[in-house]
């Protein structure tokens, strides 16, 4: 995978905000759209402007719109298994989940650093290169993949999460399913705590 | 990956259509230099104050709250049992400082409607276009018989405001000796964090069970039921042997004899419809009401809270007074520090429309409360709130309390809890 070119949106929002003149205006222009309205509402658990202070709610800030708006909506059916978003997703229209998918891509993601093992994250290191990193470049920290976050994203989220997904309990896209399968037969019983370890660090 | 490509594509393309239409708008902001005087630096204080500034930073917001420190609700059950250190739920002002929040010390003795400026025990008065009251609530002692204001403060606590009385109910919990008996008496319908009373008897429990074995808790509660009772009554048969002989929680609905008719302060008696019982520890959480300040600033009705347009929480007795939090009547949605949260970005919104000239957009509202069940099994109530003929309904068909007891999902949801704690204190304060 190549270096990601910017997101173009991320850009032209640079821009507006540089020239310090338009500044206020972008942020009420804000509020007097339904976007912000509804992602006000998701940040007292998320973190203000979707950027989570940890221990294990995720980071949403700086999302996929694909990949956001593919996720509440199986939180809405069902499929998406969860303690507290399935709940919540069922209150939201097509068209509220599209304009927080509009707000929250917009927002800057804030890998978060954390204690980690040396040894585990450069273990962990190798076999996301070997086994992830074709379908999550950049260590899982470039939003162009649709696939969340993984570099910087809590631990105890993505604990569960692999968790889930090795255990028929939230569904991998299938060649991922058969990449984590490869990685637990070939890699031991300590792969994904090191993939874990890995994400995890700095 | 091509279809990333594509999305890229989409992307730029919405960016810069809403950019055009930014730039149709004028710059200044015809709310510049308009002034808000917020009452009462809490949760819903708080989080105006700072959501007000990030709308519109020309907007003169000033915060009016006697405390230097607060210290929040949430989360102080576990202080006092020991779960967790006082120093972690307090929190201070310097974030909305850094916001270009003017945050005075003081204490709100009045607020004049009509020639529009809130008045200060220190003497100061601060006009204002809009005022925005989030006072929280107070305590009717006597609604008790028996108790007092005087008792509340010094043997039977309530511990329903954290601050020192969250530490002193902490130590008479440690003082007891094993064997001991501790009494929570719950409040009537409408009170501040309805799972609050159910989840500070799990946790005290959960205290006794480990330290003090041979001790039993009694609640005595005037409803028949509470917030999330079925999930309580799962985890309290599951860890404290309720429904059984020798269980170490019982709790007493008013239909089952829980009403209390009458406390002896001094003995701890406290005097049911079931029975009379003597307690090594009387927490008593009186019925409530609407911060004083609402009721001098003649912002409630005759129950005793305070009635709002529900759209722009401006009150409906008062022109351009917004009342939020606690105080404010916004049932369906309960009294709690994310309603509050909620509530007062919706306010901020419009506050803001109203100052310049806008429209905001359609409302819409969150409530979470998590509760501890005991250290590792926590439960969680969520509901999505919208505006419907002017009213606050809860969206049909989403929302509820956590599902049947699977202790994986419990203990993840008490990271949750964590999680939200640390989120939502940060989206209030820094
Ligand atoms: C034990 C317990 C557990 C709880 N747990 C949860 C939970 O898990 N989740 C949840 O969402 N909620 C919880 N809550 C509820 C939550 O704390 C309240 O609902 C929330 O604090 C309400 O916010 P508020 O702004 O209305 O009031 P407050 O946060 O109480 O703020 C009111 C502020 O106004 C100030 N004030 C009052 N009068 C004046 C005046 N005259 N002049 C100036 N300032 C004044 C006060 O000093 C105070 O700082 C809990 C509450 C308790 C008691
Ligand atoms: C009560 C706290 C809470 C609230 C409120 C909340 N979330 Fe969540 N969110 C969570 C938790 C916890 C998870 C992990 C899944 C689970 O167990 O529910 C999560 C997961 C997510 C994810 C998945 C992230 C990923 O990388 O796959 C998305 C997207 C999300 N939430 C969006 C939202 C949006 C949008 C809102 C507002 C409408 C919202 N959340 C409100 C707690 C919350
Ligand atoms: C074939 C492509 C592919 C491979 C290989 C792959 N993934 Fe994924 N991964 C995805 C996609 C697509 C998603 C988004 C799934 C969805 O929308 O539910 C995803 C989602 C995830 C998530 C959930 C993120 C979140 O925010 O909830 C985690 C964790 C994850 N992958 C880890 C891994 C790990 C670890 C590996 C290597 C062992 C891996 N993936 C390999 C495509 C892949």
């Amino acid at each position: 995978m190549k270096k990601t070119k910017l997101n173009p949106l991320h850009g032209l929002l640079g821009a507006v905000i540089v020239s310090g003149m338009l500044a206020s205006t972008a942020a009420q222009a804000e509020i007097t759209q339904r976007g912000a309205m509804l992602a006000n509402t998701c940040v007292g658990c998320h973190g203000t402007n979707g950027v989570s202070t940890g221990p294990a709610i995720p980071t949403i800030a700086g999302i996929s719109k694909a990949y956001f708006t593919d996720n509440m909506k199986s939180y809405r059916d069902g499929s998406r298994p969860s303690t507290v978003m399935g709940r919540l997703a069922k209150a939201y229209t097509d068209q509220d989940i599209s304009d927080m998918a509009d707000y929250f891509s917009a927002m800057k993601y804030v890998p978060q650093a954390q204690a980690a093992k040396a040894d585990m994250v450069a273990k962990g290191q190798k076999l996301h290169t070997k086994y992830c990193e074709k379908c999550h470049s950049e260590n899982g920290s470039n939003p162009a993949d649709d696939a969340g976050y993984l570099k910087g994203q809590w631990k105890p989220y993505l604990e569960y999460n692999l968790y889930d997904f090795t255990h028929d309990v939230r569904e991998a896209p299938e060649k991922m399913a058969k990449k984590l399968k490869e990685l637990q037969t070939a890699e031991g019983a300590d792969a994904i705590a090191n993939l874990i370890e890995f994400y995890a660090s700095k | 990956m091509l279809l990333s490509r594509r999305n890229a594509i989409k992307t730029a393309v919405a960016g810069a259509a809403g950019l055009a239409a930014m730039g149709m708008m004028p710059l200044a902001s015809a709310a510049a230099g308009k002034k808000v005087v917020i009452v009462g630096g809490g949760i819903g204080g708080a989080t105006a104050a700072k959501y007000l500034r990030i709308y519109d930073k020309t907007i003169e917001v000033t915060l009016i709250e006697p405390n230097v420190d607060y210290y929040t609700c949430f989360m102080s059950n576990e202080v006092i049992v020991g779960e967790r250190k006082m120093s972690s739920i307090k929190f201070g002002y310097a974030g909305l400082k850094a916001h270009g929040v003017n945050v005075v010390h003081d204490l709100v003795t009045d607020i004049d409607a009509v020639g529009k400026a809130v008045k200060t025990k220190g003497g100061q008065s601060y006009a204002f276009d809009r005022c925005i009251v989030s006072p929280g609530v107070d305590f009717k002692y006597d609604a008790v018989p028996g108790h007092s204001e005087e008792a509340a403060n010094t043997t039977c606590l309530h511990a329903w405001k954290a601050g020192p009385q969250t530490e002193a109910l902490k130590k008479q919990l440690e003082d007891m000796s094993d064997g001991g008996t501790v009494v929570i008496i719950a409040p009537p319908d409408p009170f501040r964090c309805p799972p609050g009373p159910y989840e500070r008897a799990s946790l005290i429990s959960a205290y006794l069970k480990k330290n003090k074995p041979n001790s039993k808790v009694l609640m005595l509660d005037p409803k028949d039921k509470f917030s999330k009772q079925g999930l309580f009554i799962d985890g309290w048969t599951r860890y404290y042997g309720y429904g059984t002989e020798g269980a170490m929680l019982k709790w007493i609905g008013g239909d089952k004899g829980g009403k209390v008719t009458k406390v002896d302060t001094a003995t701890k008696t406290v005097t049911y419809e079931g029975g009379t019982i003597t307690a090594d520890v009387l927490n008593i959480i009186p019925p409530q009401k609407a911060g004083k300040i609402a009721v001098t600033a003649g912002l409630v009705d005759d129950k005793g809270w305070c009635p709002v347009n529900h759209k722009t929480f401006e009150s409906t007795l008062k022109a351009g007074i917004h009342v939020i939090g606690d105080a404010s009547v916004a049932a369906p949605m309960p009294k709690s520090g994310y309603a509050a949260n909620s509530e007062a970005k919706v306010c901020a919104a419009a506050v803001f429309a109203a100052l310049s000239g806008r429209d905001m957009a359609e409302p819409s509202w969150v409530n979470t409360c998590y509760s501890v069940i005991k250290p590792g099994d926590a439960i969680s109530v969520a509901n999505v709130y919208a505006l419907k003929d002017g009213k606050i309904v809860s969206v049909e068909g989403s929302g509820g309390v956590s599902g049947k007891f699977d202790p994986e999902m419990r203990k993840r949801e008490e990271m949750y809890a964590h999680s939200w704690f640390n989120n939502i204190t940060s989206d209030v304060f820094n």
